[in-house]
């Protein structure tokens, strides 16, 4: 199976430990990733903070080369490209919107653009739970985990098409069928104060804190994410987070992509585990106890 | 003692109809239940709650919203559009109203525009972001030195920030065109761009 690829700048910079991990598991499905040729930022918040229509032009670059290779489907780890891009292709379904994006952009946008979705539900599409499961090599069984999407993933839903938009449960399915315990987590969709880390740190400090907070008390073994930026929040920032909860956290944030790779057996370092700043060693030693557990039995 | 006459006074229905023209939203059906406010993540820093906003908004009060440090500190959550029970896209309108503000220089909270513009220029000049690059931009803009260097240590050990950029193969200009006409045009129509 072969998707048109859009990877983000944070795969290239703060998240080379999602990409690896994405690339990684793909490889293990069969799923064939192509780059999108000469892609560039979508701008990200800051565009569309500052202008909707630069903040389209941006995207609709990217989704103009996507319509020239002739992508059916581009897939993109990160929710918040997804959210750019799903905008701005929805945007430019208005005649005038598109005039004024097209007078940007060196030539006017292709009249049709491919469809984007999220890398986790390219793979839920070509591989169901059962199939999943069949590539189980080292099952996550006796491991809690808590699933956190953060606020951009399944908002708004009309243009996301995530599921329900305050109860998304695709990261559940696909984790359980690696064996693991889903508990239920009602931050799941809470902001984590995106990247006001910089210009206001109380702003992630207070909103990353209740969501490790939550998860400390549910005694989970990791919190999985879907988001570059929630993972630096949740897990860069677990110390000012902290601080400001007045609490000490020591919760491994890793990749929904880290954890299907460890399940399929690949090896931390192939996915980049070095990279958490909080370890996943006891982790790492929960499985491979389960998996001794299970070859004594 | 005369709010009420002074609030009619500073009243410009004008710019109720404008910020429902661009947001798409018809804040009239708005009857303060709250909701919006009640799950915000960033309240706590807001000068004004976001229900505050929308009746500041349907009240045509122009200057006590534009000049809020709230639509600055707004996370694009969505939250409160999810659970307003008239289905009010309000955190559409906080985004219009951001606009709009910044469109007229209008800067309530400056560091945060400073913030943007950083992160814009690493891709004006690369054609995608770079971790490295967007802080040392915003800690000379904000001449503010100490920005997370309590993070730096663990952040470079971790190879986690990239040092290089990372350039578009074949070069970044077309994004640098993009922008460029993006600001040529906002001074065409005499905007702040
Ligand atoms: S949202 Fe972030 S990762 Fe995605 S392209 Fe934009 S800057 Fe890069
Ligand atoms: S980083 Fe924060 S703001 Fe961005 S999607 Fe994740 S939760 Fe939302
Ligand atoms: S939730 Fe909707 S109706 Fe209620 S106060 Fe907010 S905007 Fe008004
Ligand atoms: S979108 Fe803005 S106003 Fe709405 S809940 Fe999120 S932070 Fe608050």
């Amino acid at each position: 199976m072969k998707f048109a690829y859009y990877p983000g700048c944070s795969a290239k910079g703060s998240s080379a430990d999602y990409e690896k991990s994405t690339q990684a598991v793909c490889a293990a499905l069969g799923i064939h990733l192509e780059e999108l040729p000469g892609w560039n930022c979508c701008g990200s918040t800051p565009a569309h903070a500052v202008d909707t229509e630069l903040s389209a032009a941006l995207c609709a670059r990217n989704l103009d080369i996507a319509a020239r290779e002739q992508a059916e489907t581009v897939l993109t780890p990160c929710p918040s490209c997804l959210s750019n891009l799903r905008h701005a292709a929805k945007r430019m379904e208005n005649p005038q919107f598109r005039a004024r994006v097209d007078e940007l952009l060196d030539t006017p946008a292709a009249a049709h653009f491919p469809e984007v979705t999220s890398v986790m539900q390219g793979i839920a599409r070509v591989y169901d739970a059962n199939a999943i499961a069949a590539q189980v090599k080292k099952s996550l069984k006796g491991v809690r985990l808590a699933a956190y999407y953060g606020c951009l993933m399944s908002r708004p839903p009309e243009v996301m098409d995530f599921g329900d938009p305050e109860n998304p449960t695709l990261m559940e399915s696909l984790l359980s069928a690696c064996g693991a315990e889903m508990v239920d987590f009602p931050l799941k969709t809470a902001c984590c104060g995106a990247s006001f880390g910089i210009p206001e740190r109380v702003m992630t400090a207070r909103n990353s804190g209740r969501i490790l907070e939550l998860a400390t008390q549910l005694g989970v073994d990791a919190v999985v994410v879907a988001c570059p930026l929630c993972q630096m929040n949740l897990d860069l920032r677990q110390k000012q987070a902290a601080k400001e909860a007045d609490a000490f956290f020591r919760m491994p944030v890793l990749y929904f992509t880290q954890m299907m790779g460890l399940a399929f057996g690949i090896a931390p370092e192939h996915l980049g585990l070095e990279k958490l700043r909080v370890s996943a060693d006891e982790l790492l030693r929960k499985i491979d106890g389960a998996q001794a557990g299970e070859g004594d039995r | 003692m005369n709010d009420a006459i002074n609030l009619s006074r500073m009243r410009d229905a004008a710019f109720t109809a404008e910020v429902e023209a661009q947001s798409g939203q018809n804040v009239s059906t708005c009857y303060q239940c709250g909701n919006c406010t009640a799950g915000c993540p960033a309240g706590f820093v807001y000068d004004r709650q976001v229900n505050q906003i929308m009746r500041g908004v349907q009240l045509g009060l122009k200057d006590e919203v534009l000049n809020s440090r709230s639509i600055w500190m707004c996370l694009s959550c969505s939250t409160c559009s999810l659970r307003c029970p008239n289905n009010i896209d309000v955190a559409a309108v906080m985004e219009t109203l951001r606009h709009m503000a910044r469109k007229e220089g209008r800067v309530a909270v400056p560091k945060v525009e400073k913030f943007w513009f950083s992160f814009l220029d690493t891709v004006r000049a690369f054609g995608r972001t770079y971790e490295i690059g967007t802080m040392a931009l915003y800690m000379m803009r904000s001449l503010r030195l100490f920005t997370d260097l309590d993070l730096a240590p663990e952040a470079l050990k971790k190879k986690k920030l990239g040092f290089r950029p990372h350039v578009i193969p074949g070069g970044a200009d077309a994004v640098a065109r993009i922008m460029q006409r993006y600001k040529e045009r906002a001074k065409r129509e005499g905007v702040r761009p």
